[in-house]
């Protein structure tokens, strides 16, 4: 069944083709189920997709603790001024009311592949015929000498948007007249490529119109970073002076921290900062280790399905999936939820498998109006999620241009949580 | 500009421009006819004011929607915005089929079929441009290159659940409810419209970057689906 699936999906001329003897996979029980633990970009979409597009055929439970999503996209621009915590929040109502998704908010505490059942942290036990995970990242232990989760309030990640998000922005707000800002940056494969650099911008921002004589250190571990043209022109134009950059050639990537003391150690120099914002190396969201579907940190996947290399039963999207080229973005997770949510509803019920097709925008705000962009598309190889085609911003790019990419930007975001909520 | 240069100052101060290159003055010429079919709306010379449509000197190499005074569909100055300039590529895609570059433009005009006519009609506009020597030359493949799609394309039948799945991709950025702010309404469009549209991108005569890229790999029986379903969403 499996091996036919593969071969079928892999020839797109096949495509309009329908899959024969679907039923076995609900044997006995009814309604196949489907099972989701993770209600954010990959989760959501999936959870939304399966369930609209069966009209009730197939039960689809989403397992997700919090009850408002807080996206972080935007997240930045929150910490810039641009946009209120409430802009963000998005509730999952709609998916319970409109596609009659069963949402359960509960921990997932672990996954037995040969029962098929998810334990959640309340206690229940749940069956599933097709497993889909989309937990995000969680932080590698020990990543940044000195930090621990422990001490994410003296020194937040705010890579998790929400309360995070809110104690950075307010520590932002309290720092001294003239202090300093300190940014650990996350060495790759981390969550949103231009994700620091935005934020960067972003604090930039805010200080230079409440605490101009501030500075900004970014202790970096990579040589180059995403759109880093753009970037630096931007902070030239923008925030000349204030922000200091260091990459590893300069010791960036050589760093500890002592969150008690606030002081950060950038190549065997000790500077006392005001706030610190540790990005630390990241991996899947644990539970996908919990489930044996990682090999390393992350989860490796099939690109024509996205499901796990481990199990043909799981499947794994977004940010916690080692799928090749895509970055790790909401609308990567978008994307490969989509495809995902097609053949799971194949192999389910039957219906047409589409041959996989992705795509990514990441768009990010500088200044005011100053909005840039990169993009490309995607197919699924045998190997891996290969890249086809892209574009990027052209530094020098008139103010016009970059207003207007930052207004598509925010149709953007408009778009896509209509997308994943309602 | 020889010809301009042989006037005298005074004459040539009401001139916009000069009357061309030597060579064109037959395309010019023939051009001021096929012209009539544009004067009810758009005048052009010596004098020209915005009518119904802006007054069309000094059009070449001007971006979509940019000239100051002149109300534009919102349509046409998105376009602008996004990078459409005029020159005689995409003068002569537009003038063919104007909704080809800009979907809701406001110029009510079927369009020009016959590619020598727009040769010549582009010809004429382009001696009231400054500068015309400055002007890059059209590709020799843009005179009277057929922008038109075949026919076989547009009569393609799209299968509209197919077109479900493929604008699973359009809706990570396009509202499926048919809300537009920032990112235009793609639903409830003619089936024409959108597929001669989508085919501009493909070509790369629309200037938008993702939609150039998202439209590069979409065969002709994608962009057909895609039109058959959001034709009828909303
Ligand atoms: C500052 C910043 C800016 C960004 N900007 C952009 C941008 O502009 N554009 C863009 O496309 N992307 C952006 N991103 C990236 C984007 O947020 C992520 O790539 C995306 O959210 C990944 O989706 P996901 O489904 O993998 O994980 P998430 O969206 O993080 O969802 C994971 C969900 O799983 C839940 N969960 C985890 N473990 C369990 C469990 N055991 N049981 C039940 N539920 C669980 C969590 O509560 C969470 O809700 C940005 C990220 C950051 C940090």
């Amino acid at each position: 069944m499996t091996m036919n699936r593969r071969l079928f999906m892999g020839t797109s001329a096949a495509a309009l083709t329908t899959l024969a003897a679907p039923a076995l996979l609900a044997d006995g029980h009814g309604k196949p189920r489907v099972i989701v633990i993770g209600g954010g970009s990959g989760g959501a979409t999936a959870a939304r997709y399966i369930a609209k597009d069966n009209k009730g055929a197939v039960d689809v439970t989403l397992i997700e603790p919090s009850r408002t999503y807080y996206t972080c996209y935007f997240s930045n621009l929150y910490l810039g001024g641009f946009k209120e915590m409430d802009d963000l929040g998005h509730t999952y109502g709609t998916l319970a009311s409109k596609y009659g998704v069963n949402v359960v908010h509960d921990w997932a505490i672990d996954v037995d592949r040969d029962a098929k059942t998810v334990s959640l942290a309340g206690g229940a036990s749940l069956p599933y015929d097709k497993l889909i995970l989309s937990p995000g990242i969680d932080f590698v232990d020990g990543a940044v000498e000195g930090w621990s989760v422990a001490a994410q309030n003296a020194m937040p990640h705010a890579y998790k948007a929400g309360s995070q998000t809110e104690l950075l922005k307010a520590q932002i707000m309290a720092m001294p007249e003239g202090g300093t800002f300190a940014m650990v940056a996350p060495p790759n494969p981390y969550r949103c490529p231009p994700g620091p650099y935005e934020r960067v911008s972003m604090v930039a921002h805010m200080l230079k119109a409440n605490n101009p004589t501030a500075k900004i250190i970014v202790a970096d571990p990579k040589p180059k970073f995403s759109k880093m043209a753009l970037f630096q022109e931007g902070w030239a134009d923008h925030y000349s002076g204030m922000i200091d950059w260091i990459g590893p050639d300069f010791g960036g990537g050589n760093v500890s921290v002592d969150p008690a003391a606030m002081t950060i150690n950038i190549d065997g120099e000790e500077t006392s900062v005001d706030v610190c914002n540790v990005i630390p190396a990241m991996k899947a969201g644990r539970i996908a280790d919990m489930a044996g579907v990682t090999d390393g940190n992350w989860a490796p996947v099939n690109a024509a399905d996205m499901s796990s290399k481990a199990d043909e039963d799981v499947y794994v999207l977004g940010d916690a999936s080692q799928q090749g080229d895509m970055p790790k973005s909401g609308f990567s997770a978008n994307s490969q939820a989509k495809v995902c949510a097609n053949a799971v509803r194949g192999a389910l019920t039957g219906s047409k498998v589409f041959p996989a097709k992705f795509s990514n925008t990441c768009w990010s705000l500088i200044g005011t109006d100053d909005g840039v962009k990169v993009g490309a598309t995607y197919e699924a190889t045998d190997e891996k999620i290969a890249k086809v085609d892209g574009f990027i911003s052209a530094t020098g790019e008139d103010s016009a241009t970059r207003k207007a990419t930052y207004e598509e930007s925010e149709g953007w975001y408009a778009g896509i949580t209509a997308d994943m909520f309602s | 500009m020889q010809a301009k240069a042989l006037l005298p100052l005074a004459v040539a101060a009401f001139m916009v421009a000069g009357a061309g290159h030597a060579q064109d003055s037959d395309a010019v010429a023939a051009g001021e006819k096929v012209f009539g079919k544009c004067k009810s709306c758009h005048q052009i010379g010596a004098g020209a004011t915005d009518r119904v449509g802006p007054h069309l000197n000094g059009l070449f190499g001007r971006p979509a929607g940019a000239h100051e005074g002149y109300r534009y569909s919102k349509s046409m100055e998105r376009a602008g915005v996004d990078g459409l300039v005029w020159t005689a590529e995409t003068l002569d895609a537009y003038i063919e089929n104007p909704k080809s570059l800009v979907s809701k433009t406001r110029m009510n005009f079927r369009g020009l079929k016959s590619g020598a006519d727009r040769a010549n009609l582009l010809a004429y506009l382009r001696s009231f441009s400054d500068n015309p020597a400055n002007i890059p030359e059209a590709e020799p493949t843009a005179k009277g290159i057929d922008h038109d799609l075949d026919p076989a394309i547009l009569a393609l039948e799209g299968d509209p659940e197919y077109g479900e799945y493929l604008s699973s991709e359009c809706t990570a950025c396009h509202q499926a409810d048919g809300s537009a702010d920032g990112i235009p309404s793609v639903t409830g469009w003619p089936i024409d419209d959108f597929v001669v549209a989508m085919h501009a991108y493909k070509d790369k005569l629309r200037p938008h970057p993702v939609m150039q890229m998202m439209a590069a790999r979409l065969g002709d029986e994608e962009i057909a689906a895609l039109a058959a379903y959001f034709k009828d969403l909303e």
